[in-house]
C-alpha cells in the first residue's frame, strides 16, 4: 500500500507547498510513490490518519495550536518544511518588538483590540509537537524534498547537509561575498540549496538556519580571515531565526 | 430538490490559496445568512519592516507571498526607487516585466490548469486528470515549467527572486540563456491556442451569472498595463496617480476577516484579470484579441466566473510580449550594470498589476535609509468585500438548484478570484 501522505499550511505565503507544485513532472512521479489524500490548495478531500504529515508554517494562535496537535496525534511521522515551520523564519521577527499589542497596533491600529486577531509570538512547529524530520529553506529546495520523500517511502533518513553553506559556496568557485566588501551569513549557516544566493552576488540570509554546533560546524577559515566570532556575524542577521538546535 | 432549507459550511474552501470559509443558510426558503469569511492567521508583515534596513525590506515583503512574490518584489523596489529619486535602466525594465510576465503565468496556468479545470470536468484535482486528460495535463506542466524556469533564470529562482535588488539586477542572465528561452516562448505559441481550445470546449460549464460591478487597475497609455501604470476605475473618468492610491482603496476591519476589505465608489470593486481585461482590453497584442474573441469574452465583462477565461487571454498576451522583450534584450545586448544609489528621507509609493489585480507598498524612511512605516495592500483585500457582495446576489438567484449544486457554484466562484487568502491577511 503506498503511504498516505498529507500536506497542511499555518501562517506562512505558502511558497514552499508551491514548490512541490513547481516539480513539474516529478510531481506525476511522486503521485505513484505515494497517495495525497489531503492538500487543501490542490485537492478537494479529507483523510483520518495520515502515514507522512508536511507541516508548512508558523504557529501564532491557540486555535492554530489545537489543529496542529489534532494532526500529529493522526500521523505516523511528521515533517516540519520551510523556514517558517523549521525555525519560524520571517514570522519571528515580530517577536524581536519584545510587545505583541505593539505589533497589532502598527497593523491595525484602532481595531487592533477585535478579538479575532488575537496573535501570540511566534513559534516555529516543534516549539508546540514533536518532529521527525526538517526540510529546511525559505523556500525550500525542490531537490531536497522529493530526496526526503523518498526517503520517507523507502523507509531510510534523509541526509541532510551538516556543514556550513560556505562550503557548496566554495565548490562552486565563487569570490566570496565578504572580498567583495559585503558580508554573509554562509559561515554559520546549514548548506543545502547550492549556495544560491552568494551565486547570484547577494549575502546568505541564514534562511536555512544555523548548521548544528555552530562552535565547531561554523567556517573558520572564513571567519578567521575576516576576524569574525560566530556571534558577530549572527548579529548582523536578523531576518531568519538562527537556531541552531533546530533538526541537529 | 427542495430550497426551503439549506445548510452549506463549507470550512476551508478547497484549491484556493490560503484559508477562507462560506456559510449559508436558507430557512424555509428564505435566505438567513450568506458570509464569505477569513480566518487566516495575520502575520503583521506591516510591522515587521520597521526599523529596517532599505536593502531588507524587498527580501522581507517578498515573503507576502508565494505565489506573487515577484509582484510583491517590484511592488516593494518601486516605493523604495520612487523614495530615494532612482530611475532605472531601460535594460533593468525590460528584466523586469520578463518576470512580472513569466510569474503571471506561472500563476495563471497554475489556476486554469490545476485549480479551475478540474471544477469544469467535475473531479476533485488535477491528480485523476494526469490519466483522463494525460495530453491536457502534461501541456499545462509543460507551460508553468516554462514560466517557471524564466524567473528562474533571470530572477535567480522562481519563488522569491534573489537577482532583483533596488535600483536593479545583482546579476544578469547570459544572451545563450536568453536566446534559449526565446525559442521555447516561440513554440508556446500552439502549445497555448491548444489550452485556449481546451478551456473553450468546457468554458460552457461557467455559471451564467452577471453582477456589474467598479473595476480598477492600473492603465498605462504604452500598453496592456502590468508593470508601469496610473489607477484606473470604470466608475472615475480620467485616471488616479498611484501616489493617491489610499483614495481608491479606503481599507477597513470587520469582524467576518483577519484581512482587511476595501471599496472606493461602491460598496465593493473587483481587481484582477477581468478588472484589467475590461479596462484594458484594446491595448491587448493581436493573438491576445483574437483568443479572447474565440473564447466569448467580450469588454465590459461581468461574469465573474469569466475571470478565469480573462487568465487564459492574458497568458497569451505574456507570451507574446516576453517574446518582444527577449528579442530586445537579445538585440541590444545584456551587460552587467552596476547600482549604487543613496537612501534619503521621505515616502515612496509603488504598484504593480500581479496575477490577482493591483498591488500596492508605500514606505516612508529615515535619512538613514530605515523605514519608519509601511502600508501593503494586496488585490485579494481588495476583491473580498465584491465576492461577498457577489454571494448575496447568487444565492437567492440559484437557490432553487438545491444544496450541492450552490454550494458548487459558491466554491467555484471563489477559485474564479483565484484568491491568494494568506497573502491578503500578511
Ligand atoms: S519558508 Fe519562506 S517560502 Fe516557505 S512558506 Fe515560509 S516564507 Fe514562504
Ligand atoms: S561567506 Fe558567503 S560568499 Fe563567502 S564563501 Fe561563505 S557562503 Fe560564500
Ligand atoms: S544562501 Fe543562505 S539565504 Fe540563500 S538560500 Fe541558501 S541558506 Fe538561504
Amino acid at each position: 500500500m503506498k503511504p498516505k501522505v498529507a500536506f497542511f499550511d499555518f501562517a506562512c505565503c505558502e511558497g514552499c507547498q508551491l514548490q512541490v507544485a513547481n516539480l513539474e513532472e516529478d510531481i506525476l512521479g511522486l503521485v505513484n510513490l505515494v497517495d495525497v489524500v489531503e492538500f487543501r490548495e490542490v485537492l478537494t478531500g479529507s483523510a483520518p490518519e495520515y502515514d507522512v504529515s508536511f507541516i508548512e508554517g508558523s504557529i501564532t494562535r491557540p486555535e492554530d495550536e489545537a489543529r496542529l496537535r489534532d494532526i500529529r496525534s493522526r500521523s505516523k511521522v511528521l515533517v516540519s518544511y520551510g523556514a517558517c515551520a523549521a525555525t519560524g523564519g520571517v514570522n519571528k521577527i515580530k517577536n524581536l518588538w519584545g510587545n505583541i499589542d505593539k505589533v497589532k497596533k502598527e497593523v491595525y491600529d484602532k481595531d487592533a483590540a477585535m478579538p479575532h486577531l488575537e496573535t501570540y509570538p511566534t513559534k516555529a512547529v516543534h516549539e508546540v509537537v514533536k518532529v521527525d524530520y526538517f526540510v529546511h529553506g525559505c523556500p525550500i529546495t525542490r531537490s531536497e524534498f522529493l530526496k526526503v520523500v523518498k526517503a520517507l517511502v523507502f523507509g531510510t533518513t534523509p541526509d541532510i547537509p551538516q556543514y556550513p553553506v560556505c562550503v557548496e559556496c566554495k565548490m562552486l568557485g565563487n569570490e566570496c561575498m565578504y572580498d567583495k566588501g559585503g558580508v554573509c551569513l554562509g559561515p554559520v549557516t546549514r548548506a543545502g540549496c547550492n549556495a544560491i544566493c552568494p551565486s547570484n552576488n547577494v549575502s546568505c540570509e541564514g534562511c536555512r538556519g544555523a548548521v548544528p554546533n555552530p562552535n565547531n560546524n561554523a567556517m573558520h577559515e572564513v571567519l578567521a580571515k575576516y576576524k569574525l566570532s560566530v556571534d558577530d556575524i549572527k548579529r548582523q542577521f536578523t531576518m531568519y531565526a538562527l537556531d541552531p538546535e533546530v533538526g541537529k | 430538490m427542495s430550497s426551503n432549507a439549506i445548510h452549506i459550511d463549507v470550512h476551508h474552501v478547497t484549491r484556493v490559496e490560503g484559508h477562507g470559509n462560506i456559510l449559508v443558510d436558507i430557512d424555509n426558503g428564505e435566505v438567513k445568512t450568506v458570509r464569505w469569511s477569513v480566518p487566516e492567521a495575520p502575520r503583521f508583515f506591516e510591522a515587521m519592516v520597521v526599523g529596517r534596513d532599505c536593502t531588507e525590506v524587498q527580501p522581507i515583503t517578498s515573503r507576502i507571498c508565494g505565489i506573487c512574490s515577484i509582484g510583491h518584489t517590484f511592488s516593494s523596489l518601486k516605493a523604495t526607487e520612487s523614495a530615494f529619486g532612482i530611475t532605472i535602466s531601460e535594460q533593468t525594465r525590460r528584466l523586469r516585466k520578463i518576470l512580472n510576465h513569466g510569474e503571471n503565468l506561472q500563476s495563471h496556468i497554475l489556476h486554469v490548469g490545476y485549480l479551475a479545470l478540474p471544477d469544469l470536468l467535475k473531479v476533485g484535482s488535477v491528480i485523476p486528470l494526469a490519466t483522463t486528460h494525460k495530453d491536457a495535463v502534461l501541456l499545462v506542466v509543460k507551460l508553468h515549467r516554462l514560466a517557471n524556469e524564466t524567473c528562474d533564470i533571470v530572477g535567480g529562482r522562481t519563488t522569491h527572486p534573489i537577482r532583483t535588488c533596488i535600483g536593479g539586477f545583482t546579476k544578469v542572465p547570459t544572451e545563450k540563456e536568453l536566446a534559449g528561452l526565446l525559442a521555447r516562448f516561440e513554440s508556446a505559441i500552439p502549445d497555448l491556442k491548444t489550452l485556449a481550445a481546451v478551456v473553450k470546449s468546457v468554458a460552457g460549464g461557467l455559471p451564467d451569472f452577471v453582477r456589474e460591478t467598479e473595476y480598477v487597475s492600473l492603465t498605462d497609455p504604452a500598453e496592456y498595463a502590468l508593470y508601469d501604470g496610473i489607477i484606473k476605475s470604470t466608475d472615475v473618468e480620467g485616471a488616479i496617480p498611484v501616489d493617491q492610491y489610499l483614495r481608491v482603496t479606503n481599507e477597513y476591519m470587520n469582524s467576518q476577516s483577519t484581512a482587511k476589505w476595501a471599496k472606493f465608489n461602491r460598496e465593493s470593486y473587483m481587481a484582477g484579470a477581468l478588472a484589467r481585461f475590461n479596462n484594458n482590453h484594446t491595448q491587448l497584442p493581436p493573438l491576445a484579441k483574437a483568443v479572447a474573441a474565440d473564447l466569448g469574452l467580450a469588454a465590459p465583462c461581468c461574469n465573474p466566473y469569466f475571470n478565469t477565461v480573462a487568465q487564459v487571454v492574458e497568458c497569451v498576451h505574456s507570451v507574446e510580449k516576453t517574446i518582444e522583450h527577449l528579442q530586445w534584450l537579445i538585440d541590444k545586448g545584456v551587460k552587467n550594470e552596476p547600482v549604487s544609489f543613496k537612501p534619503r528621507e521621505g515616502r515612496g509609493v509603488g504598484a504593480v498589476e500581479v496575477p490577482r489585480g493591483i498591488l500596492f507598498h508605500d514606505y516612508t524612511y529615515d535619512k538613514n535609509g530605515k523605514c519608519v512605516k509601511a502600508n501593503c495592500i494586496i488585490p485579494t483585500n481588495q476583491n473580498h468585500a465584491n465576492i461577498q457582495l457577489d454571494m448575496d446576489k447568487l444565492v437567492p438567484q440559484f437557490k432553487d438548484r438545491g444544496k450541492d449544486e450552490l454550494q458548487l457554484m459558491l466554491e467555484m466562484l471563489v477559485r474564479a478570484y483565484d484568491p491568494c487568502i494568506s497573502c491578503s491577511t500578511h
